[in-house]
């Protein structure tokens, strides 16, 4: 069935939109295969809304004058669109029959499954062309950046056809005495085939971030020599090793009797384990709804909303990521011990504890770049189901499958971050903003798909456009800057201390009155700074800032006199 | 000094909870005003701590590493200490119980603070804040107000200042029967005077003052005129409200004790509004709540949200906000005049005015302005302060953290309009500090009359002049006064998701050395040296022309 085989009626005039904090407006709103438009009826100067369907969570529609009355009697309706950005629109539709018909095609065309009919297949910007760089890295080139890889460690290409690990890239770095048979072995006890990969190599000490998937052990504690000879040649001489393991040591236990388990003490005796309970799956995705919903009704009490709050959970999530992932820097930084990362499936939870674990050690990361290659390499490259779990956000009706905001608690905590280390962070909220709003509706391909594999199945890298080569460019990149960034090669430890942590009100009152203020003060930042930049002119930029370059201390509370900034 | 019992402990160790590797060894000595705790490491870094800071002091069961002792300030700073030897330990807590609990005002600190002032710039300096200056700011006397010698000497209400803004309309007669009508004599009289600059040209005023004497059915004629001239010292309106900020209940439990509320009935053309803000004692635990949900030691982020939900704390904030909003909008843009009272009018009545000040009039969020504010509505007014902030030890049902609201309200809203005010978190958090702290004359006894008869301006020095001196400290890099949040009223959100914990009051006690990095820091360095740029500019381009003209460069250098 053809994409416009589901519009029955494409335009309709006279319609009127309502959006928080604005002025209804009066126009014409068509829809075609992949996009809601509405322009406002002045002939010159029109005001335009486009929304990828892909971003509409759900719509609900009310429609009055049922008994059939002509429309010239004023049979209307009324469509509520509630988007995944958490924006919710009303659209007010003269004609019951029009109405339907829109509804019906919104409905149809914002849940395509299949990849290819998706809208980054069809996005064709004029300034940009397909032929161009797909991707900022591979695992090849962080290989090849990497200095103190090169030693111990290489890369593999024993997955390059995907048949070893179907969610992994084509290429991981392992150590360089483990060879691809025992690769292979290991891959047979890990759930998934994720045997453990190297994720990070910090700079200061050379020790390892590693990820993975829970081991199968089993009821009958089966074991698989080259598994722990591979974990053995992560440690090389040094004596111990830290696993840390995503579940409560209970629901390790209770994994073994479904076929999964955790690395026994007397097969790994140089791995100490340590367990962190994460929620996941569809207890996080309750959480987010609950979280919306409460931030949706703004006549809430104050002890109401508190309880809300709490109830939703979201920012025990954002408090247990944050506090693992201070576990790993902890490991890795303090004592000088690698460390391996993983939970069941090491999809989700593992790559949000890994990938904060290097935005807090490694300052690299905390560029522009550094920071989307991050994203790349350790949630596009490593597998992380974007398809599945991004499928609905807070506001759908239909029946919950895989979807997880993992990816948006990830957004969150670096969030955190960067409220408590203001000046740490190259990038803004800005960036974060825009990354929570691609990551659902996108015209580039770069969160399509569940996999390297499925990406390369579907041509993703051939026919869309790359986000992240988007955002580099100069004029793109310049929106998502921080003004007061002044790099620091120290660890930036946050406080996970409940009073620090924050609604991130950016994201989740973003279409409401109270953002609209923090956006001036916003802009006043820039314009002292910019002001600051003129007047020192170009070769004194630099150095005046990183005259107030602070030590970062762990664990200590930050002043936030400007907590919005 | 005869308090001291042990002027000196050695081998001290003071703890940082959450870092227990930083914990440092150090030497405790006690002097007649501080505890100074002095590190045995190479920087000798001190800790001082104000006696008349300290909360309470709480001794811990000795163990094997000895006696811990935990300092609690009223600043809400926590110093915890491990004192080696028990019976010092005793000692160092029998004095500090004893000196942190004056009795008489004489024993107070702002009495041997000396920061070396001669007498004239100490004279001075509590000029600095006129509050006549700040009445004709607003434009008063005019044709409509006008200043009444009724309360000379204290005659009339020995709470209120001496100098009293009332109608011109309202004869002497009528003064003094509103006055006899009012609890404790605190009669209607001027607050604030808003001049709208707008083309609906408003002239409404926000009045004070207690609860009337109504009992069940008592009435007052004067009273009755008093608020009919209030009312009509606004021409342009046709009623006034009167705001009672407490709940509705309270109000009217009043009655029995023969006070109440005005019945609509009797006073023409008035409306009745009840805010509903709770009383002193509901605060102070509220408020005790919050500081224990500060201290847990390890809390989850359920308990954090679970007790600060129970503390009821923002609730009670957003009260506050509330009623300032309330009179805020009445006068601004409807126009109206509002007489707020509560019980005495000199808690709830403060907040609330004080509040709906800083909303209507961008001088008060400035730094003078706000000091302007503070010394007008709550020191002039008779807030008491000494019996609210316990400077000393005195019935500790008095004791209630008022200021501490409102202070919090004003941040509130500095979070919702980052570029509206002039000074910064800072300058609040200082303000909270010198509230309790004692060290200068301002805050000193409950009233006017109260200080003038302690000699405060003789003996004592003034807070404010020391405050502006500093105040490059306590300025915010975000403010403009050309900037739109800056100018005209504010009207902020109450919507409960805008009200947060206030960590940078309440979370100091997981504060330990300072280390920040803070944006406004940050950015108040990045003005300053654009300053200096731009002069080292300017005197740039003078330099050649004095050379041409061949004068001697070093008398302007």
């Amino acid at each position: 069935m053809e994409l416009s085989e589901h519009i029955k009626t494409a335009n309709v005039e006279d319609v009127t939109l309502r959006r928080p904090f604005h002025p209804a407006l009066r126009g014409t709103l068509c829809v075609t295969s992949h996009h809601l438009l509405f322009s406002d009826r002045k002939d010159e100067a029109s005001w335009q809304l486009l929304i990828l369907l892909k971003n509409i969570d759900a719509i609900e529609k009310s429609v009055e004058n049922l008994f059939g009355y002509p429309r010239a009697m004023g049979s209307s309706g009324t469509i509520t669109i509630k988007c995944k950005d958490l924006l919710v629109l009303q659209l007010e539709i003269p004609g019951m029959e029009e109405c339907l018909n829109i509804a019906s095609s919104i409905e149809a065309l914002s849940s395509l499954e299949s990849v290819t009919e998706m809208y980054p297949f069809f996005y064709r910007p004029s300034h940009l062309t397909l032929n161009g760089p797909w991707g900022l890295s591979s695992t090849e080139q962080y290989y090849k950046q990497t200095e103190r890889l090169w030693d111990r460690w290489r890369v593999s290409t024993v997955n390059s056809d995907y048949s070893v690990c179907p969610s992994y890239p084509s290429a991981v770095i392992v150590p360089r005495e483990v060879d691809d048979d025992k690769l292979i072995r290991s891959a047979r006890f890990r759930q998934g085939g994720r045997f453990p990969v190297l994720s990070y190599c910090h700079h200061r000490n050379g020790m390892v971030i590693m990820r993975s998937s829970q081991p199968l052990t089993g009821a009958n504690k089966k074991r698989c020599k080259e598994d722990e000879l591979l974990l053995q040649a992560v440690i090389d001489g040094s004596e111990l090793g830290y696993i840390i393991d995503l579940r409560s040591a209970q629901q390790a236990q209770q994994a073994r009797m479904t076929g999964g388990g955790f690395e026994s003490k007397s097969f790994y005796s140089h791995w100490k384990r340590i367990h962190r309970h994460h929620e996941r799956g569809k207890i996080v995705q309750e959480s987010l709804i609950k979280l919306v919903e409460a931030c949706s009704d703004p006549s809430h009490s104050v002890d109401r909303w508190l309880s809300k709050l709490e109830n939703s959970k979201w920012l025990s999530h954002v408090h247990s990521a944050l506090s693992t992932a201070g576990l790993v820097v902890e490991c890795v930084e303090r004592d000088g011990h690698s460390v391996l990362v993983h939970g069941s499936e090491g999809t989700d939870n593992t790559l949000l504890v890994s990938s904060l674990a290097q935005l807090i050690l490694d300052p690299a990361s905390r560029t522009v770049t550094g920071f989307l290659c991050l994203l790349e390499r350790e949630w596009i490259q490593a597998g992380h189901p974007f398809q599945q779990r991004c499928a609905h956000s807070a506001y759908s009706h239909a029946r919950l499958k895989q979807e997880c905001p993992i990816f948006l608690l990830l957004l969150d905590c670096v969030w955190q971050v960067w409220r408590q280390f203001p000046l740490a962070l190259e990038f803004s909220e800005a960036l974060l903003l825009r990354l929570a709003q691609e990551v659902y509706a996108s015209n580039y391909g770069t969160f399509l798909c569940n996999s390297e594999q499925e990406r390369c199945a579907a041509g993703v890298k051939e026919n869309t456009h790359c986000l992240f080569q988007s955002l580099l460019r100069p004029d793109i990149e310049e929106q998502y800057l921080n003004p007061l960034y002044e790099p620091t090669d120290l660890a930036i430890w946050p406080s996970v201390h409940p009073q620090s942590l924050q609604l991130w009100t950016g994201l989740f009152l973003r279409w409401t009155e109270y953002a609209q203020n923090m956006e001036e003060a916003r802009e006043e930042v820039w314009s002292i700074v910019k002001e600051h930049h003129e007047q020192a002119g170009p070769d004194r930029t630099n150095n005046t800032l990183s005259t107030h370059c602070d030590t970062l201390t762990p664990f200590e509370n930050l002043m936030d006199e400007l907590t919005i900034l | 000094m005869e308090h001291i019992r042990t002027p000196k402990v050695e081998n001290v160790r003071m703890i940082d909870r959450l870092t227990r590797r930083k914990s440092s060894v150090g030497t405790l000595y006690l002097s007649s005003t501080h505890t100074i705790f002095v590190e045995n490491s190479e920087a000798r870094k001190e800790t001082w701590v104000l006696h008349s800071l300290i909360y309470n002091v709480e001794r811990l069961p000795t163990n094997s590493s000895g006696s811990p002792l935990i300092i609690r300030c009223k600043n809400f700073h926590v110093y915890r200490l491990l004192i080696p030897q028990e019976k010092d330990c005793l000692d160092v807590l029998a004095s500090l119980t004893r000196l942190s609990r004056p009795e008489r005002y004489g024993e107070l600190f702002c009495f041997s603070f000396n920061p070396n002032l001669d007498k004239e710039l100490r004279e001075k300096a509590w000029g600095f804040i006129n509050l006549k200056a700040e009445f004709s700011r607003m434009g008063i006397p005019c044709n409509l107000w006008h200043v009444t010698a009724a309360n000379h000497e204290y005659r009339l209400c020995d709470t209120y200042p001496s100098e009293l803004f009332v109608p011109k309309s309202a004869s002497p007669a009528v003064i003094v029967g509103s006055a006899k009508f009012r609890s404790r004599g605190r009669l209607p009289v001027l607050s604030y005077f808003h001049r709208d600059t707008s083309p609906n040209l408003f002239i409404a005023s926000i009045c004070r003052s207690s609860q009337p004497l109504t009992g069940f059915s008592a009435r007052s004629s004067d009273d009755e005129q008093m608020l009919q001239a209030i009312m009509k010292s606004n021409p342009v309106s046709e009623f006034m409200y009167v705001v009672d900020t407490r709940p509705k209940l309270n109000a009217m439990a009043n009655r029995a004790a023969g006070k109440g509320y005005e019945n609509e009935d009797h006073y023409t053309n008035i409306k009745l509004q009840f805010i509903g803000i709770e009383n002193i004692h509901v605060m102070r635990n509220s408020q005790q709540k919050l500081i224990d949900v500060g201290e847990l030691a390890a809390p989850s982020m359920s308990d954090f949200l679970w007790g600060l939900e129970n503390s009821g704390w923002l609730k009670h904030i957003k009260a506050v906000l509330d009623a300032g909003v309330f009179i805020a909008k009445a006068v601004a843009e409807d126009g109206v005049s509002v007489l707020v009272h509560c019980s005495d009018g000199w808690d709830r009545t403060a907040q609330a005015c004080s509040v709906a000040s800083v909303l209507l009039d961008p001088y008060y969020r400035t730094i003078k302005g706000l000091m302007v504010l503070i010394e007008k509505d709550w020191v002039s007014f008779g807030h008491k302060f000494s019996h609210r902030y316990a400077h000393l030890d005195g019935d500790p049902k008095e004791v209630s953290p008022v200021m501490d609201q409102f202070l919090e309200c004003v941040w509130q809203l500095m979070q919702q309009f980052p570029c509206a005010f002039e000074f910064n978190e800072r300058f609040l958090i200082q303000l909270h500090t010198h509230i309790y702290s004692c060290q200068n004359g301002n805050f000193i006894g409950n009233c006017q009359k109260e200080r003038r008869d302690l000699r405060l301006q003789e003996r004592t020095h003034s807070l404010w002049p020391h405050l502006w001196e500093n105040r490059a400290e306590y300025t915010n890099p975000l403010y403009r006064t050309d900037h739109s949040q800056t100018q005209g009223v504010l009207k902020p959100l109450t919507t409960a998701y805008c009200f947060k914990f206030w960590k940078g009051m309440y979370g100091r006690a997981e504060k330990s050395v300072a280390s920040h990095q803070s944006p406004a820091d940050c950015l108040n360095a990045v003005r300053e040296e654009s300053q200096q740029l731009e002069e080292e500019l300017s005197s740039h381009q003078e330099v050649p022309r004095e050379t041409d003209a061949g004068q001697g460069i070093h008398m302007h250098a």
